[in-house]
């Protein structure tokens, strides 16, 4: 149950939850395409069967090229390198791990080695931590940082794992070691994000705000990057109208972004405008985490599409943990309480995606399904951690509030 | 420009959320099938790795038509096929693609490829080597589903763990029985003292002695009854020891038992040479039942039985055993049956026939208690 309907009366949850049965229902009679996979023969010569990343475009083309050099040159280390970059940054835009496959692949000669070069055991991190090995990816991090102290991707990327396991302060100390020679606002948004993470939202605010309009020439992918965390900071604030605004911002750069739009998507569903949410997420059907706002979109519309979407997000999950995947732990936690409506199994998944992260919406995730199951004592965990941590959140303090009132 | 690629090379890393706003990473779903010790293959990979491998979109529009996957379909295959061993008993078996098929995914399509795996050996400890795709996505995981029967095991490939093996698991009850049915049929055609004591018993069943001369039975229902009752005996008298010495309630020497059994055929057929017992053969044949159930356990023994399913393998072995002797039953009764009332019969069959069997089988006393090399090949 989304926050948004808190206040909505016990008649309109009770369609809801009827209109969503029979939705499933009928997704899984209607619609056994999308979990299932009987092999068939097609029909015509011309059917599409696959729709690839378009090979036309400018990037995929460099990749080719770059791609095929290195299988000449395989053991060149500066073209290894220059690939894995690639492939890890449009991993990160397609929100595609695959991508982060090939990186790795690039890297094959010198992955294992007892001591990898310094720039392979950065990027050995990065991925680490793309697979949501945080400690893995610390460890690799710790190696790099031995050798070069003033190393900034990998301070940078040490800030982001402690960040994303709820260790704020110690996030703040490595965007602290950032070498004085790196862009402002990339030393900006790594110190105000943790600082909003850590009781300290309008100053961090402040210098976020300040560092994008003094860079007004950086990067678009770093203004970005840099919007996208101040609109969400915004939003914890509880700042809608600026966070919408600084969403479109990063919107308009015309730079395709998964996070941004998934993130933007919470923001619109939280405000009840699920309409808005099915036209941005309406191309995004590939990456799990966009289906799933997609569909929560089209559950709250009465779309008949989300019955379809429903079969396939649970096929996916079903995937993903046969193969062992702990990535998906915070999708499926959001999926079995708000579209399965199993708050009791939602709570489970919640807490056990908590042992490895620890965002605001990985709380909220707990506190929401904590409620749901009626077990509020089981959110213990989490309010120790706001306790410490301090984060402003409103959305989180008006759900600490009304922990204990259960809910429907 | 060293700070301008500085800032560029840290824009571009640090961006990665840790949200998992994932597609599903790349899979292959193989299930490899055993039926009736036949073994096939169903592999689901991915359209999307194949293109990274091999290019299937043969006019570059960022489209894969099926026109443009059948154009590959024997690369597809030869390029999956190359990069999954399976041996059986250590012996490769070969690969041969039968079929395939497109399937859709919950994240897109796959080609189905279905193969016929043709092992050398028989499949029961399988070795499967999955290195589809590690050389170019090293988080790419090949799953497998190994399905026999009711029975399921799944296990994942990683380039960490490629070479797996399996071993298939006990087979179901049934097929146990059915197993063990065969080898107490098997084992009573082959086990000639048992067959010959029972004959031995059975010749002077179609005829009666009365005032020391032999005579033919009436009608079939009495030689039936006699056969009827002599097996009858026979049987149960072998399954009790049989059950006995399986389940180690009783052990005795194999040597002993297989002598003593040699002595019962001798004895049986002196008794039809110079009869001593006429009536109640049935006793004679419960007594040395008993010692020929023994000889049973001992080849059900070496049959190295399965620890769980042993009543199971029990009950097949001693129904096989008595569906052998039916058979033999069958086709002696009527024969014996319609030649009791010739002259030949008491005074040619019935001699001549059991005093071949004492002589065999005095050899067979005296190789078995004497242990010597054997005497007569059989």
């Amino acid at each position: 149950m989304s926050i948004h309907n808190f206040n909505a009366s016990w008649f309109d949850h009770f369609i809801r939850g009827c209109g969503m049965t029979v939705l499933i229902l009928a997704g899984s009679i209607l619609n056994p395409t999308a979990a299932s996979a009987a092999p068939f023969v097609p029909s015509d010569n011309g059917e599409v069967l696959e729709r690839l990343p378009t090979p036309s475009d400018a990037g995929q083309r460099e990749l080719r090229r770059l791609r095929a050099e290195l299988s000449k040159k395989p053991n060149n280390l500066d073209l290894a390198l220059r690939l894995a970059r690639r492939y890890i940054t449009i991993g990160r835009t397609e929100a595609d791990p695959r991508y982060y496959g090939y990186a790795e692949a690039a890297l094959n000669p010198w992955w294992n080695l007892q001591v990898p070069p310094v720039e392979v055991l950065v990027l050995r991190a990065v991925l680490a931590q793309a697979r949501h090995a945080f400690d893995a990816a610390l460890a690799d991090l710790g190696l790099v940082l031995d050798v070069d102290p003033r190393h900034a991707q990998a301070w940078l990327t040490r800030a982001f794992v402690l960040q994303v396991q709820g260790r704020p302060n110690e996030a703040g100390e490595s965007c602290g070691r950032l070498p004085s020679g790196i862009s402002p606002l990339i030393a900006a948004t790594c110190r105000g994000r943790v600082e909003s993470l850590s009781g300290r939202a309008a100053e961090g605010y402040a210098r976020l705000e300040q560092a994008l309009e003094r860079s007004p020439d950086a990067d678009k992918g770093l203004r970005l990057w840099a919007l996208t965390n101040l609109a969400e900071i915004a939003g914890w604030r509880g700042d809608g109208v600026a966070a919408e605004r600084h969403f479109r911002n990063a919107l308009s750069l015309g730079l395709s972004d998964a996070y941004l739009l998934g993130a933007y998507a919470d923001l619109l569903l939280d405000g009840d405008r699920p309409a808005e949410v099915r036209e941005l997420l309406a191309g995004s059907i590939r990456v799990d985490a966009l289906l799933l706002r997609l569909t929560l979109a089209e559950t709250a519309l009465g779309d008949p599409e989300a019955a379809g979407h429903v079969a396939a997000l649970e096929a996916r999950f079903a995937a993903s943990r046969r193969r062992g995947d702990a990535r998906h732990r915070r999708e499926e936690a959001r999926f079995t309480l708000q579209l399965l409506q199993r708050p009791a199994e939602a709570l489970g998944l919640a807490l056990e995606n908590w042992q490895t992260q620890r965002e605001p919406a990985d709380a909220r995730l707990v506190l929401e399904a904590a409620r749901a199951a009626g077990a509020p004592d089981k959110a213990g965990p989490v309010l120790e951690w706001l306790e410490e941590t301090g984060l402003e959140d409103t959305r989180i303090d008006a759900l600490v509030q009304r922990l204990w009132e259960g809910e429907v | 420009m060293l700070r301008r690629f500085l800032v560029t090379l840290i824009t571009v890393l640090v961006l990665i959320p840790a949200a998992a706003q994932a597609h599903k990473p790349s899979d292959s779903y193989l299930t490899l099938a055993e039926d009736q010790g036949a073994l096939t293959g169903q592999w689901d990979i991915a359209l999307r790795d194949l293109y990274y491998a091999l290019g299937l979109d043969a006019n570059d529009d960022g489209a894969i038509t099926r026109g443009e996957l059948k154009a590959r379909r024997d690369a597809v295959a030869a390029y999956a096929l190359a990069r999954l061993k399976i041996s059986a008993e250590n012996k490769v078996c070969a690969l041969r693609p039968t079929e395939q098929l497109v399937a859709r995914h919950s994240d897109g399509a796959y080609a189905v490829l279905r193969f016929a795996a043709a092992c050398p050996a028989a499949v029961e400890r399988l070795e499967v080597s999955y290195r589809l795709f590690f050389d170019l996505d090293p988080q790419h995981r090949g799953l497998l589903q190994l399905v026999q029967g009711e029975a399921n095991e799944s296990a994942i490939f990683s380039p960490e763990a490629p070479v797996q093996s399996f071993t298939l698991g006990t087979p179901r009850p049934w097929r146990q029985l059915r197993t063990y049915l065969w080898e107490g049929v098997w084992h009573i055609w082959i086990g000639f003292d048992h067959i010959l004591f029972l004959l031995t018993l059975l010749l002077p069943a179609v005829l009666l002695r009365r005032d020391g001369a032999w005579r033919p039975v009436g009608g079939p229902r009495d030689a039936f009854g006699q056969v009827f009752k002599i097996v009858t005996a026979f049987t149960l008298a072998h399954s009790i020891t049989l059950s006995l010495a399986a389940l180690d309630v009783v052990a005795l020497p194999s040597r002993l038992v297989e002598s003593v059994i040699a002595a019962s055929v001798v004895v049986a057929a002196i008794n039809n040479l110079v009869p001593v017992v006429t009536r109640r053969l049935w006793i004679v044949a419960f007594a040395f039942g008993l010692i020929h159930g023994f000889g049973f356990a001992g080849v059900l023994a070496d049959l190295d039985l399965p620890g769980g399913a042993l009543l199971v393998s029990l009950l097949g072995f001693n129904l096989g055993v008595e569906l052998g002797q039916l058979a033999i039953v069958a086709v002696f009764l009527p024969l014996a049956f319609l030649l009791r009332g010739t002259g030949f019969y008491p005074r040619v069959a019935l001699p001549a026939g059991s005093l071949a069997v004492a002589g065999v089988a005095t050899l067979w006393l005296i190789e078995r208690a004497f242990n010597v090399a054997p005497l007569v090949a059989l």
